[in-house]
């Protein structure tokens, strides 16, 4: 493996003529295990330590004849079954789920030492389920290389666009390409990408900057958390080929700070690409010098609007301003500056490897490629999926994401953070592209999919929404400040049991205005989340004001727990753990509920084994 | 107090500009919160109004003008833990507490603040303690989580 050690620029005979170099992996036992952030949040990383020591103690290579690998890998997708660890040996890959430490040395004697897999342990049908109809061109990478080592990243043909951009392609050429795969920004907007680019290359400026904004901020989604963690050079690789098509000199990664391990994780992979050349001084041997730093938010969701971003960038606080000027003519420091999001950055080295036409070849008319989403809330296989733009939304719930637990009805799907809206059953048909979401009045958004169901309160939702964006409003315009702060106190009312026919009318005449007069894109999607649930939710708002009851069984003010005498056996569990001790009965009598005391937590309701604790 | 960090950070960073909230975030990190003795001293050394200071100071949310406790929990609202209830486990965290979010026991050992999405939806809903995650958590677990940061302080 004398080529790994190689400095790139020994390699380089011609730069007319390059060669990328290229690793080939020798045959060896590989053990993969996920160490992303729901790995990790599982034990991945006591199960790591174990395989790591069984490798070491039991000299697995001279036992197996085959160099024995244990690897940390990002996110793997399907964290409803973490710690997953992957097994790959003489080209057969077996997956295990569930994996906990004392599992780890049974798999190493009987599948890895013994050539025969644990059978009870390995993952099953609905794992193939989950990964069947996905497409992971992006995510490709995530949970298959080891994210702290380059060679990892090389050996799958990473930095190769680079290597058959850099001075072979002209940046113009670069930017058509971009234009040509039809690649849209996963940030939310959809904004075309090459058009961004082009935009930024014909701005006059002394020097221009490429940003990533990895402040992913729409609660729901992890997509950028998991690619950083998981996959660090692809989004490095294509700042480098966005630098080079406008002529950037520095980068910047605008990461949140609440993202330790990303951060930590890209650092070291800037690091890396560094000492191999790929940052720097002319980078390459080609003379282009282009160098990336790590910024880190304080935890402002609004720093997440590119203004707002660039206004944190110079020390400011993250206030938005009006468009134009677009960041592309003035961004940061007032030079022309892209900046694109995490997703978008990792697809491009795939565009410019597999060309245009293949990344046209996937999605829709006009959303080309895939999307990832991240799948949560109720839904059976949590995780991040990915998948060709227009699948429609019933296969990535049920066929992917394997429909509702616990018997339950699918009520809406969230799409699109505080700006997008819910979508209901009945456009479960809806194919998942941008124009198709917008038509049902949500947004694509940064691809947070939040699965709701009969337990879920739409008006309770619509108050979260509108209560993060009050939070998280900047405070710098009237509309969003105070329009925010209404809605709040009108949806509070209705949640509460004390809203009227007229509350909804202000709330209506409220969204609109907020909708319309708003400076940033903050304020103007904060009634989304209303507007939506209005429209296709009505008959909860209606429940909720007019016979003061709440559906789902979600308002505190609204319902109300009792004990069923039939069914109550007089364990005395439920008096036990009230926390009020508002719950009296002696054993083996039935209990109740002293309501004037019940603060309605509802621990009782979770704790009763026989089903005796009735909320209405 | 000691304000030794105040200039170990400084050299760190030479140049100001654009590095604002970094130098915030290496001193937050030191002192665990932002003390003013530490913002007035940092803007002598800077020559940043001390006014501008506070106004970023309090404008993001990672910052603290306030002590942190010992154990830093930070209990997920994002909408995935909404929906499964994470306002629950939070309700559940401050009663057992007796502080509410954003305010630390008077031991100064826990203090609770909400965050509005660590990316560990898959998990909802989830609190953070320290570095540690805790994922599907429930009222019942909470009870465990801290009698396990009880016992290791």
């Amino acid at each position: 493996m004398q080529a790994r050690q190689a400095p790139v620029s020994s390699l380089v005979v011609n730069p007319t003529l390059r060669i990328a170099p290229f690793h080939f992996p020798e045959p060896k036992v590989t053990i993969k295990v996920c160490m992303g952030l729901g790995g990790v949040a599982a034990g991945g990383g006591e199960v790591l330590k174990r395989f790591q020591q069984a490798v070491a103690e039991r000299r697995l290579r001279a036992t197996v004849g085959r160099k024995c690998e244990v690897e940390q890998v990002g996110c793997m997708g399907f964290c409803a079954k973490d710690v997953v660890v992957e097994v790959s040996m003489g080209g057969v890959t077996t997956a295990y789920q569930y994996v906990e430490p004392e599992m780890v040395a049974r798999i190493v004697d009987e599948h890895i030492v013994g050539s025969v897999p644990v059978k009870e342990w390995q993952a099953g049908p609905d794992c193939t389920a989950f990964h069947a109809k996905q497409n992971k061109v992006v995510l490709g990478a995530c949970g298959a290389i080891d994210p702290e080592d380059i060679n990892s990243y090389r050996e799958i043909g990473g930095y190769q666009a680079l290597w058959r951009t850099l001075g072979i392609m002209s940046p113009v050429a670069l930017i058509e390409e971009i234009k040509r795969s039809g690649l849209r920004g996963r940030g939310g907007a959809g904004f075309p990408t090459g058009m961004k680019w082009e935009i930024c290359r014909r701005s006059p400026g002394e020097r221009k900057y490429v940003i990533c904004n990895a402040d992913e901020g729409d609660p729901g989604a992890f997509m950028d958390r998991a690619i950083i963690e998981g996959d660090p050079h692809a989004v490095i690789e294509g700042m480098i080929l966005g630098a080079y098509a406008i002529g950037a000199t520095q980068g910047l990664v605008y990461i949140r700070a609440e993202y330790p391990l990303a951060v930590q994780r890209l650092r070291h992979a800037l690091a890396q690409a560094r000492q191999h050349g790929f940052l720097g001084k002319r980078i390459m041997d080609y003379g282009m010098d282009f160098d990336i730093q790590v910024k880190l938010g304080a935890g402002a969701f609004v720093c997440g609007e590119e203004t707002a971003l660039i206004a944190s960038l110079e020390d400011e606080i993250g206030e938005p301003r009006p468009k134009p000027p677009f960041p592309v003519n003035k961004g940061l420091w007032g030079m022309p500056t892209v900046i694109n999001n995490v997703e978008t950055w990792a697809t491009v080295p795939k565009i410019v490897r597999r060309g245009a036409s293949w990344f046209t070849s996937i999605g829709t008319e006009k959303s080309k490629g895939t999307k990832i989403f991240s799948l949560v809330g109720k839904i059976r296989n949590t995780g991040l999926v990915e998948v060709p733009m227009g699948m429609p939304l019933r296969e990535i719930i049920y066929d992917i994401g394997g429909g509702i637990p616990g018997n339950k009805k699918f009520k809406a799907v969230q799409t699109g953070g505080p700006s997008g809206g819910c979508i209901p059953a009945e456009h479960i048909d809806v194919p998942v592209d941008y124009e198709n979401l917008t038509a049902v009045g949500s947004i694509m958004g940064s691809g947070g999919m939040v699965v709701m169901d009969e337990d879920t309160c739409m008006v309770d939702v619509a108050k979260y929404f509108v209560s993060f964006c009050m939070d998280e409003s900047c405070g710098q315009c009237t509309p969003c400040r105070e329009g925010t702060r209404e809605m709040v106190r009108l949806l509070d009312d209705i949640t509460a049991g004390r809203g009227s026919e007229e509350h909804l009318a202000t709330l209506n005449e409220l969204c609109l205005v907020v909708r319309d007069l708003s400076l940033c894109g903050l304020g103007k999607t904060s009634p989304n989340p209303v507007l939506s649930t209005l429209r296709y939710f009505r008959d909860e708002y209606d429940a909720h004001i007019h016979d003061k009851r709440c559906p789902a069984g979600v308002c505190k003010a609204l319902i109300s727990y009792s004990i069923d005498p039939a069914k109550c056996n007089g364990c005395t569990l439920c008096a036990r753990n009230c926390p009020q001790k508002s719950i009296g009965g002696e054993k083996r009598k039935v209990h109740s509920i002293e309501q004037a005391g019940c603060i309605k937590c509802g621990i009782c309701y979770d704790n009763c084994k026989f089903g005796a604790v009735r909320k209405a | 107090m000691d304000l030794k960090a105040v200039d170990e950070v400084l050299a760190r960073h030479p140049e100001i500009e654009g590095n604002l909230i970094s130098i915030l975030h290496e001193l937050q990190e030191h002192y665990r919160y932002l003390p003013k003795p530490v913002l007035i001293l940092l803007a002598q050394r800077t020559g940043i109004p001390l006014t501008r200071l506070y106004s970023v100071a309090t404008f993001y949310h990672f910052f603290s003008l306030k002590p942190k406790g010992r154990h830093e929990i930070h209990v997920c609202l994002g909408t995935a833990c909404h929906v499964k209830g994470g306002q629950r486990v939070l309700d559940d965290l401050t009663r057992r507490l007796g502080v509410a979010p954003g305010e630390v026991t008077p031991d100064m050992q826990y203090s609770v603040d909400t965050v509005r999405c660590v990316g560990a939806c898959s998990f909802a809903p989830v609190v953070a303690v320290g570095s540690h995650t805790y994922g599907e958590v429930t009222p019942k677990k909470v009870s465990e989580i801290l009698k396990q940061h009880d016992t290791a302080s």
